[in-house]
């Protein structure tokens, strides 16, 4: 059994965010962090390996200082890292996105028994596009926002947290799943991980490996190919600060019925 | 010297500064308020080999370098001294002396256990009478009649005391030979004899433990002699020297956090229409408070490096304990100044910061102690 757990390079949006012209994030200029949804995916599978001995293989999409990111997962405790990194790959939107990392996952190759992961959605675009689309190019059976995760044998049984309470899904493997914050609580690297991290296999899949895959169309890859365009990009304008009314004598819930009936709220 | 850190120091860093903001920092208040040792904390670190850091895996470390657990306590102290000083003293002051003087029998014994974090190590040198003069040492070490030790005598302040499993102390075995007369051993809590006692109550690193070491006819197995009789004083030395390290880093710490503290407070307090950051002053103290600290950071890896090259680095350690311990105590009370009346409160951490600070001058030599030895290096008698 493994895991190919498939994560994000994003821009820290705890920092401060930059802006291109052309409305694309200026990402050169930013921190970088492993998309947060994306490390639950990674501890998740990390988990089954600590429980089942199971290999874990990470795979990004990126330029080549995602590579730093992938040696990071290897520190947290993922055997063998995977870096698509192409020019013919950049720019490309969730659609062509997930096209490129379908070939590479399959490249790496999808066993019966075998789980692929993915954070729910990244905090740059947040689409949660990727990991769905993923799974419909690879044909997996594909379970989003896991909130728990049981595997038993060949098995899979997810809890999944929607806006309005919970559902539970049995799949088999092969299987995709897409992972929520409330899954588990990442670990850190751990000492012995780092010292580990620089002599574990990290592999590069670049546009010469992946060109003749059925699934990648030349003309739907990258920023050409890739059918979503921006538009606009702009900062949304700050909200005022709200009202606030203390109390809860009548007079103070007439004024309240009052300014929300003037809003036609009521 | 080369400072060009590699990339696993680099990604240690990283970690070390992640786990410090989200594990360390929320309890470093707490813990000096209540005088409360952080177990806790010491098992999350153990789970991710900070307790082993520089040591082979063949013994349960991490397999790193000197310089990658010299930054380690130093991304500790930055937000929390009591949690830098656990790691130094349990890494250079037990596990270290076992490992560089201990049989292969001994290593094996008790190293998996310690640089796994399963047990807390900690050191007995120092008795009531015999602090900077280590040689006065009054505990004595007697043979019985199957050639085990007999430890009589106590040992005062000793970090990691009442929650350590495994001390390296140091006895006398020939009253008549002076220096030459102090042996090394490892002894367990469990060992009959053996037991601590109160806790201190401190001005700085209060969460910390530390307290008395009393032998009472405590037996002590023959095996656990370290290295050869009467030679404990230079394995004390020897030690101390690497000790060194740790305090420099830990005093490093709290200098750079106490920085990284007034320029965030600085920047936000507004005094006379203008942010404090704006005054000369408060421009001009930060400066030189960063220049300090810097200069200390140089001194502390390179002392580091040193060691780990396996060269002479005992004036190096003692340079770099002399000044980033004095830079700390300074850097730290300008903090407090530019703070004013909120840096003298409990609210803000550089009150704690300076008061852990001052002990960096204190303990593991003091400062006079690291000038008696870079003015014996340089042959000044």
């Amino acid at each position: 059994m493994k895991i190919i757990v498939s994560i994000k390079q994003v821009p820290d949006t705890s920092g401060k965010v930059a802006v291109n012209p052309d409305g694309t994030l200026n990402r050169a200029s930013m921190q970088t962090i492993t998309n947060p949804d994306d490390m639950n995916a990674l501890e998740a599978a990390l988990k089954m390996k600590d429980a089942t001995g199971c290999k874990v293989v990470v795979v990004t999409m990126g330029p080549p200082p995602a590579a730093g990111m992938l040696r990071e997962a290897l520190a947290m405790g993922a055997d063998e890292a995977v870096l698509v990194s192409a020019r013919e790959f950049g720019g490309s939107d969730t659609y062509a996105t997930s096209q490129v990392l379908a070939a590479a996952i399959s490249t790496i190759g999808v066993e019966d028994d075998d789980i692929v992961m993915c954070g729910r959605q990244a905090i740059d675009g947040d689409t949660a596009q990727v990991g769905p689309q993923i799974a419909e190019k690879l044909n997996l059976p594909q379970i989003t926002y896991a909130a728990d995760i049981q595997v038993d044998g060949k098995s899979v049984t997810v809890k999944r947290m929607l806006e309005d309470g919970y559902m539970t899904i049995k799949t088999q493997t092969p299987c995709l799943i897409t992972c929520i914050k409330e899954l588990n609580e990442p670990r850190y690297m751990s000492v012995g991980g780092v010292f580990e991290a620089y002599s574990k296999p990290l592999a590069t899949f670049n546009y010469e490996t992946l060109k003749d895959h059925p699934l990648i169309d030349a003309t739907t890859i990258g920023l050409k190919g890739s059918p979503t365009n921006i538009f606009k990009s702009f900062t949304p304008p700050q909200k005022g600060a709200g009202m606030m009314l203390e109390g809860a004598d009548k007079d103070t819930c007439e004024k309240l019925a009052g300014i929300l009936a003037k809003k036609h709220i009521i | 010297m080369d400072f060009h850190l590699t990339n696993e120091q680099l990604m240690l860093r990283k970690m070390y500064r992640e786990f410090a903001e989200n594990e360390v920092k929320p309890l470093a208040e707490e813990i000096d308020e209540e005088e409360r040792f952080p177990m806790e904390t010491v098992e999350k670190m153990a789970k991710l080999g900070m307790m082993g850091i520089y040591f082979p895996k063949e013994y349960g470390g991490a397999g790193g370098d000197v310089l990658s657990y010299a930054m380690c306590v130093e991304e500790l102290a930055k937000v929390c001294g009591t949690t830098a000083v656990i790691v130094s003293a349990h890494t250079s002051l037990c596990c270290a002396p076992i490992f560089e003087n201990g049989t292969e029998e001994q290593k094996r014994k008790y190293l998996p256990d310690l640089l796994s974090g399963r047990k807390i190590g900690a050191f007995g040198l120092t008795e009531p009478n015999a602090g900077t003069d280590a040689s006065g040492q009054q505990t004595l070490a007697v043979k019985n009649e199957n050639g085990d030790y007999v430890l009589n005598g106590s040992k005062c302040f000793i970090t990691n005391g009442n929650v350590a499993d495994t001390f390296v102390v140091f006895a006398m075995t020939d009253k008549s030979k002076g220096n030459h007369g102090i042996s090394a051993f490892i002894v367990e809590k469990s060992f009959p004899g053996f037991s601590t006692g109160k806790h201190e109550k401190k001005m700085g690193i209060r969460g910390s433990s530390t307290c008395d070491l009393i032998f009472e006819d405590c037996i002590v197995p023959k095996e656990n002699l370290l290295g050869k009789e009467g030679k404990g004083f230079k394995i004390a030395m020897q030690t101390l020297d690497g000790g060194r390290i740790g305090i420099a880093a830990q005093a490093l710490g709290l200098g750079e956090g106490a920085v990284n503290e007034a320029v965030k407070y600085t920047q936000e307090r507004v005094q006379f229409g203008r942010r404090l950051s704006q005054f000369q002053n408060t421009q001009f103290q930060l400066a030189d408070m960063h220049c300090r600290m810097q200069a200390a950071q140089y001194l502390v890896y390179a002392a580091a490096c040193k060691k780990q090259l396996h060269e002479d680095y005992s004036m190096d350690a003692s340079m770099a304990k002399l000044f980033a311990a004095e830079a700390a105590s300074d850097v730290t009370r300008r903090a407090v100044q530019l703070f004013g009346g909120y840096g003298y409160t409990r609210e803000y951490p550089v009150e704690r910061m300076m008061r852990d600070a001052k002990i960096t001058e204190i303990y593991e030599g003091t400062s006079e102690v690291q000038r008696m030895v870079i003015s014996s290096h340089l042959g000044v008698k």
